[in-house]
Formats: C-alpha cells, sequence, structure tokens
C-alpha cells in the first residue's frame, strides 16, 4: 500500500511558513498537554488559552503555505500527513513539559523570541504573513507576561521553586541557539525584505529576558555548546511520540474526512 | 456538567422560626436569596452540597474528553475540543466561586473531593475509547446536563441561578458541537460509523442514570423542591431527554441500545426498557471503570501543582512584605 504521507516541493517560502507554523503547532501541543492536569484550575485555563492561539496560528500558517504550495493541500494535510523529517519546528518546542517549572521557562525563552520576530514580520513585503503576524504578535505578548509573571513567582517563590526554575532553565538553554540560527533560507527571505533576520534578533531577546531573569533572581546559563537540527528535520525522540498521537486517526483512516 | 441527584439531604429542614417563614415566603414568591440573607442551615448545606457536587464533576469532567485533545482528527476538531473543555474548567471555577458565597472555601471543597467524601458525576467514570466518544459526550452528557440544568437558571438562590445561566449557554453550544461530531460520523466511512453507533452503545443508558434514581427510590426530592432548588422530578427530566434524544439518534441512522424502546401514541413519549440501577449504585460507589484513574489523575495534579501553589503564596508575601518595608522607608 502507498504510504499516506504527502510530498511537495519546498520553495524557501514554503519552508519558512512551515517553521513558524510546526513551531506553533507542536508547542500548542505540548501545551494541551496540560488540560486537565495544571497546579490550579486558572492553569488549566491559562494554558490551555496559550494553546488555543498557537494552534490557531498554525492553522493560519498552514493554509497560507498551502495557499503558497498551490497543488491544494490543506492544512491538515500539513499537520497530519507529514513524516517526521518534514518538521520545520526548533527542538526547544518539542521538549517534554516537564514540571510547571519547564514548562514555564520553555514558554518563556520561546514568546521573548516569536514576540520579536511577529513585531518585525508586521512590516514584511509580504502581505499575508504582516497580516498574520499582526495577530500573532499581540497574542505572544500576552504569551510572554503570562509566563514572565510566572516566572518570577517561581524564581523568587520558595528555595524549592528556584531551583526547579533554575534547573529547567539550564536544561533549556541549549536549545536557544537554534532559534537564532540563519541558515540560507531564513537570509534570502530576509534580504528580500519578506522575513526578519533572525540572526539580527538575538542581541534585543537577550534584552527582552534580562530583567525577567534578574526578577526571577535566576542566572543565565553558560552553555558550552548548543543543540540544533530541528529546521531540516532532524528531531529528538520526543517528535515521534507526538506525531503518533497527532497523526494517529488521519493515518488510520486517511480516506475519512472528520 | 454536570448535577446528579442528592444522596441524602438532612432532614431537620422544617425551622418554624418566624424567620424561616419569612424566607420560605420569599422563596415562593420567586425571590432570590442572595448571600448575606438569612438562610436556614439545611438550605444552606444543600446548595453547598450541590454546587460543589456540580464544580467538582466539571473538573472531572475535563479528563475523559481532554483524553483526545492531542489525537482529535483534524485541527478544526482540536481547536473546539480544546476551548470546550476549557469551557468546563471555567463552569468548575463559576461553581467554586458561587460555593464560596455559602461561607466555604475551594481548598476545602477540593480537600473533600480528593479525600473521596464528596461525589461527582458517575457518568465520567465512564472511560472515552474512541474519538466518537467525543461525539457522544457533547451529544448526550452535555445534552442530558442542560435538561438537568435550565431548570437551575431560576434556582432560589441567586448566585448559584446566575452563574447556570451562564453556563447553560455554553452546554448547548456544547450540545451542538458534540452532534455535529455525530453526524459527520454517521454520514462518514463505514468504520466512521460503526464507530458512532459504539459510542452510543455505550454511553446511551449511563447517560439516563445521570438524572439520579426514579422518582419512586429518590426520599428526599420534596424539600429542594419547596426551596426552589429543584423545579422537576428525575424521572420527569429524564424522559423530557429521552423525548428529545430519541428523534436525534433516528435522524443520524443510529440505533438506541434499548429493544424496548417504543413511541407511546396515548401519552406521546417514548418508553424505554429497564435501567440497570445496579450498574448506577455500583459505579456511585466507586466501582466504575475510571473511578480510580479519574481520582488518581485528580490527585496527582494537586500534588504535584502544591510547589507550584506555595511558590505563588511565598512570592505574593514577599511581594506584600517589601512593598510596606518600602513605605515605612518613604515616611
Ligand atoms: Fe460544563
Ligand atoms: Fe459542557
Amino acid at each position: 500500500m502507498a504510504t499516506t504521507s504527502i510530498s511537495f516541493a519546498e520553495s524557501s517560502l514554503l519552508n519558512l511558513v512551515l517553521r513558524r507554523a510546526d513551531d506553533a503547532l507542536i508547542l500548542g501541543h505540548r501545551l494541551s498537554e496540560w488540560c486537565g492536569h495544571a497546579p490550579m484550575v486558572e492553569e488549566d485555563i491559562a494554558l490551555a488559552n496559550i494553546a488555543l492561539d498557537l494552534v490557531g496560528q498554525a492553522r493560519s500558517l498552514y493554509g497560507y503555505a498551502a495557499l503558497v504550495e498551490g497543488s491544494g493541500l490543506t492544512e491538515d494535510h500539513f499537520a497530519y500527513r507529514r513524516e517526521q523529517h518534514q518538521y520545520r519546528n526548533c527542538l526547544l518546542v518539542e521538549q517534554p513539559n516537564g514540571d510547571f517549572a519547564a514548562t514555564i521557562v520553555r514558554q518563556v525563552l520561546f514568546s521573548a523570541f516569536m514576540d520579536l520576530y511577529w513585531r518585525e514580520m508586521m512590516t514584511s513585503r509580504d502581505k499575508a504573513l504582516a497580516a498574520m503576524a499582526g495577530k500573532a504578535e499581540k497574542e505572544t505578548a500576552y504569551h510572554l507576561r503570562h509566563s514572565g509573571e510566572w516566572l518570577i513567582r517561581l524564581g523568587d517563590g520558595t528555595d524549592d521553586s528556584h531551583e526547579r526554575a533554575q534547573t529547567a532553565l539550564d536544561e533549556l538553554w541549549v536549545y536557544t541557539g537554534e532559534l537564532f540560527e540563519a541558515d540560507d533560507i531564513e537570509r534570502g527571505l530576509a534580504q528580500s525584505g519578506v522575513a526578519p533576520d533572525v540572526l539580527s534578533l538575538e542581541g534585543s531577546w537577550n534584552q527582552r529576558l534580562a530583567p525577567i531573569l534578574r526578577e526571577a533572581r535566576l542566572e543565565i546559563p553558560q552553555a558550552p555548546f548548543m543543540q540544533s537540527g530541528g529546521r531540516s528535520g532532524r528531531h529528538s525522540e520526543h517528535v515521534g511520540y507526538i506525531l503518533a498521537d497527532l497523526q494517529y486517526l488521519q493515518r488510520t483512516h486517511p480516506e475519512a474526512v472528520w | 456538567m454536570y448535577t446528579q441527584a442528592l444522596n441524602g439531604i438532612p432532614d431537620e429542614a422544617t425551622d418554624q422560626s418566624s424567620e424561616a417563614a419569612r424566607f420560605q415566603a420569599r422563596v415562593d414568591a420567586e425571590q432570590k436569596i442572595e448571600p448575606n440573607d438569612w438562610m436556614p442551615d439545611a438550605y444552606r448545606r444543600t446548595l453547598v452540597r450541590q454546587i460543589s457536587q456540580h464544580a467538582h464533576s466539571e473538573i472531572v469532567g475535563m479528563l475523559p474528553e481532554g483524553n483526545w485533545i492531542t489525537r482529535a482528527p483534524s485541527l478544526k476538531r482540536k481547536v473546539a475540543l480544546l476551548a470546550k473543555v476549557q469551557d468546563e474548567a471555567g463552569h468548575g471555577l463559576y461553581l467554586y466561586a458561587a460555593a464560596e458565597t455559602l461561607d466555604v472555601s475551594r481548598e476545602e471543597l477540593i480537600g473533600q473531593l480528593l479525600a473521596g467524601k464528596a461525589k461527582y458525576s458517575s457518568i465520567f467514570n465512564y472511560p472515552t475509547l474512541t474519538w466518537a466518544d467525543i461525539g457522544a459526550i457533547g451529544w448526550l452528557v452535555d445534552g442530558a446536563a442542560i435538561m438537568n440544568q435550565i431548570p437551575l437558571c431560576r434556582c432560589s438562590y441567586g448566585p448559584y441561578a446566575r452563574a447556570m445561566i451562564r453556563i447553560c449557554k455554553e452546554e448547548s453550544f456544547h450540545q451542538r458541537q458534540g452532534y455535529e461530531i455525530m453526524l459527520t460520523l454517521a454520514r462518514g466511512t463505514p468504520e466512521q460509523k460503526a464507530m458512532a453507533q459504539d459510542a452510543l452503545n455505550r454511553w446511551w443508558w449511563p447517560c439516563l442514570m445521570m438524572f439520579g434514581p426514579p422518582d419512586s427510590e429518590s426520599q428526599h426530592s420534596d424539600q429542594s423542591t419547596r426551596w426552589k432548588i429543584k423545579r422537576f422530578s428525575n424521572d420527569d427530566l429524564r424522559q423530557k431527554f429521552i423525548d428529545a434524544t430519541v428523534p436525534q439518534a433516528h435522524y443520524l441512522g443510529l440505533t438506541i441500545p434499548d429493544k424496548e424502546l417504543a413511541y407511546d401514541d396515548a401519552s406521546g413519549h417514548w418508553k424505554i426498557g429497564p435501567i440497570d440501577w445496579a450498574e448506577f449504585k455500583r459505579v456511585l460507589a466507586g466501582g466504575g471503570p475510571c473511578n480510580r484513574e479519574r481520582m488518581r489523575a485528580r490527585r496527582k495534579a494537586h500534588e504535584d501543582g502544591a510547589w507550584v501553589r506555595e511558590a505563588a503564596l511565598a512570592y505574593a508575601q514577599k511581594r506584600r512584605a517589601r512593598r510596606e518595608a518600602m513605605q515605612i522607608a518613604a515616611e
């Protein structure tokens, strides 16, 4: 039997749109795993909210990817019919939820980056991306505020919460280098005014983080090396399990409409 | 969701004082009782028990549906399900807040749930085995909840009635959404249709049990009726649900799993076969397929989250202390 996976030619623009879409979907997936299991009902609601924003962003981006691709694919083809190596998300978003501290640290690191990214994307020459960025930026600013406030509470809460927050920061820091990796795709689209230059965002990202970490009494880790590979489809072992859950029904019943 | 008939209302409720007479007169006149008004102790206790049981049901109810969020079969369905489960969390919050107006804290109520001393709707002790269960829960469980809850929008206790108005709007949205999932499955591939029928087979009877024991066996409806907490009997509400739901199942082309089901021309109602009340009692007593898992999941979330709640509290205290120190320094 033929595979149920899709194959398609990946232009630079399509690849870039999928990076943003996959980041949003995979992180949304992770956050949705909290639903019903959070430390308090208010956080069940807040984390679900962020997950809803992210899956919503992913849907808009996949919709645009389908338009760019042009052969009649849909948002669900991109989400449900690609294999692990076709996923373009960064390693940071696929990391397991861990304890609440790890979830919050992951969110702060990612949202601080995306808030800057979407803000610059608002002036993209690509009108569709600029419009999506306008909406996504507002949402992302809230995600950063919410997770930043929690990081301060955890970092400056009890000894236990401080230690958990610092440990999470130390462990997740190695995945932050990848956010600013500018390969030919990112560079080319930055030069043509379609997308922000991710390399140039690193300084502002550090500036965004510094006051949050200071107030949280957390130390910026010294990472001797960074992990990467997600953008080219070389993921951690976690993604296989995420996709097994995410795609199981569509893969089992490829002819069905849901 | 989701109220379920109460077990044992204290029956020393016939307080003869003039305050009690005034209270009852207000209830009879359909005036709302508010938190600062005088109320009989038994009325307060009944409400605390019913509202908290209802709140717990919303929270425990997140688990069976939450089970399918990561596996929802399309992004559209995923967003809708996540938003639905989030709504249920919100219902839990409004209801805990309504209970708190009766001088009992959320912590205390949650403590009772986790200690196994408080009940929640038994329906959530059944497993969600396939995607069709998400459709069936929306259609039938939220549907049954609406039947139970619409009359509560006129409950004599103001905060509960107002919470119910807000909640009922969302429940009816959930019900339509669930039915639409069932419709899509019923019109889908043979496997999808079989999935839908299987879900109906498993959820139908437990949903009928959501209305509580038959009127012949429920002793305590009278007092709740006099207090205008309860407006219709268990059997009346159950019949209303059956009459509304049977034609919906027929429209889906699905079969209600009851060989004795028949339309009674004389009364204009659908008559059902006997409900297995032994099963109802067993699940209520802890013997349902998922009672232990549900409680374990709630306890784990509570225990794993303890350090987070402590951190938030410690941080708030530190902040307050720092602010006070700054004020003193400024003076
Ligand atoms: Fe609800
Ligand atoms: Fe609901």
